[in-house]
């Protein structure tokens, strides 16, 4: 089931313009007014792809609601997340290089939608600037876009520390709400690329389209980033509440053995295969299961792998990205890491047991849901991989490979 | 009116004046960093509540439950 890559016509204009025309402008509202996109949009059920799956019909809604309440009224600002720190995560470049001009359209209709007259497209970086730069050439937006290159890390994508890098301070989350306070203190729209690109084909064929494709409560397709122990990794296209086992199948795994799937990425969990082949790739199940839609992203583990001594080289370096501002990700981060290399390198039952204490408080105790995130990816490891842990405890480990490379951040 | 205690993570460096405040409601964990009680503070700590949300030197701490704080 494709169609945003269905739909991708590279970067040349006249190509895009020829197949999809001119983006369905109706004319911007006044600021704090709704646009009849956004109805759209809500009837559409269209839910934000950077992975927090929120109702982007919602988010539209709260970004007037502020602007109408503010003392002074000032057009809000749309800010394009292409920013993918996320180390697993491949989608949003793959559909900036084959559909930015789908992308461009969905933040300039969102903007037109809302009443702002601005948008800001972070990137860490590709060509979207000169596809900006062409479109603003022939005069195809009636609203300022511009194409920013932000740094690589994986908080930089983190809304408030995406809003606080765009009014030039470090890309470290701040705690503010963009849809209150954003990028010039003004009401900001933050959404994922994906979701803009999605946005965008809506308004051109309709909520009722958009829904013939999907779950009810996750309507619509998403781009997955298949990787890990497959033999064909890439970003691939699935119906929201597609199979995991199907996802791995399109990437040609015949049979996922006894490995483990990370889904979500670093800061979601793993499932052992057996558990995660029949569960659906949809937000709202795998957050039920203890795991993570996020971004989109399922890695096979092969069962030849350590899985404990993977999760701890990705803790480590969760550590390391962490933004050093609150508790939790100064002390708490490191912490954890270091008990499940001891756990994964000495077989130290000791540092299982402060591994097991410290976990439980790093959720909801930091600025952002970074040791969150980090927390459950551990946890879950500690399920998926109960026997190595066994084995590791008892001076053994059952991996055949000994190498760390599964998993490996590709761009960090 | 139910208030519960917040806190501001980023803001807050770890001077550990709630716990001593209102060890009721706050403790620290191994590094110094409240473990805040999320419950409703009780009337009868009203006041010690109030007093550190004040005496917090990053004013990091505070008292949410306003209708503004609902959302």
């Amino acid at each position: 089931m494709t169609r945003l890559l269905a739909a991708a016509t590279g970067p040349d204009l006249d190509a895009h313009l020829r197949v999809h025309g001119p983006g369905p402008l109706r004319g911007a509202v006044r600021p704090g007014q709704l646009g009849p996109l956004v109805e759209e949009v809500a009837a559409a059920g269209l839910r934000g792809r950077g992975g927090g799956w929120f109702p982007t019909s919602r988010k539209m809604a709260a970004v007037a609601d502020a602007v109408a309440g503010a003392v002074r009224s000032r057009a809000p600002v749309v800010v394009v997340n292409a920013m993918e720190g996320e180390p697993l995560s491949g989608k949003d470049a793959h559909l900036l290089d084959v559909a930015p001009h789908l992308v461009l359209d969905g933040a300039v209709l969102a903007a037109e939608a809302i009443g702002a007259r601005r948008v800001v497209a972070a990137v860490t970086g590709g060509t979207l600037h000169l596809r900006a730069a062409e479109r603003r050439a022939r005069g195809v937006d009636p609203v300022e876009v511009e194409v920013r290159a932000g740094p690589e890390r994986y908080l930089s994508g983190q809304e408030s520390a995406l809003v606080r890098w765009i009014n030039g301070g470090p890309a470290l989350p701040s705690g503010a709400v963009p849809y209150e306070k954003g990028v010039g203190g003004r009401p900001t729209l933050v959404a994922n690329a994906e979701t803009f690109a999605h946005l965008a084909l809506i308004a051109r064929r309709g909520a009722r389209w958009f829904r013939s494709a999907g779950s009810a409560s996750a309507p619509g397709t998403a781009l997955v980033t298949v990787g890990g122990d497959v033999p064909s990794p890439g970003v691939l296209e699935v119906a929201v509440g597609t199979p995991v086992g199907e996802v791995l199948h399109a990437a040609g795994v015949q049979a996922p053995g006894e490995g483990a799937v990370l889904l979500g990425g670093f800061g979601g969990a793993f499932l052992s295969a057996g558990d995660a082949a029949g569960i659906p790739l949809h937000p709202d199940v795998l957050r039920d299961a203890g795991a993570a839609l996020g971004p989109g992203i399922v890695s096979l583990l092969a069962a030849e792998r350590c899985g404990l001594a993977e999760t701890a080289r990705i803790a480590r370096w969760m550590a390391r990205q962490g933004a050093q501002q609150c508790g939790p990700c100064m002390f708490g981060l490191p912490a954890v890491a270091s008990d499940l290399e001891g756990l994964a390198y000495d077989g130290d039952a000791r540092a299982l047991e402060r591994l097991h204490r410290r976990l439980g408080l790093l959720p909801g105790r930091g600025g952002c849901a970074h040791p969150d995130g980090t927390a459950r990816l551990i946890a879950s490891a500690l399920a998926a991989f109960r026997t190595d842990v066994a084995a590791h405890l008892s001076g053994h480990c059952l991996a055949a490979v000994r190498s760390m490379t599964a998993l490996q951040p590709q761009n960090h | 009116m139910e208030a519960r205690l917040r806190i501001d993570r980023i803001a807050c460096d770890g001077a550990g004046l709630c716990a001593e405040l209102l060890p009721e409601l706050v403790r620290l964990d191994e590094w110094g960093y409240p473990i805040v009680d999320a419950r409703p503070v009780p009337e009868a700590l009203a006041g010690a509540a109030r007093d550190a949300v004040r005496l917090c030197p990053k004013l990091a701490l505070r008292l949410a439950g306003t209708v503004a704080d609902a959302a």
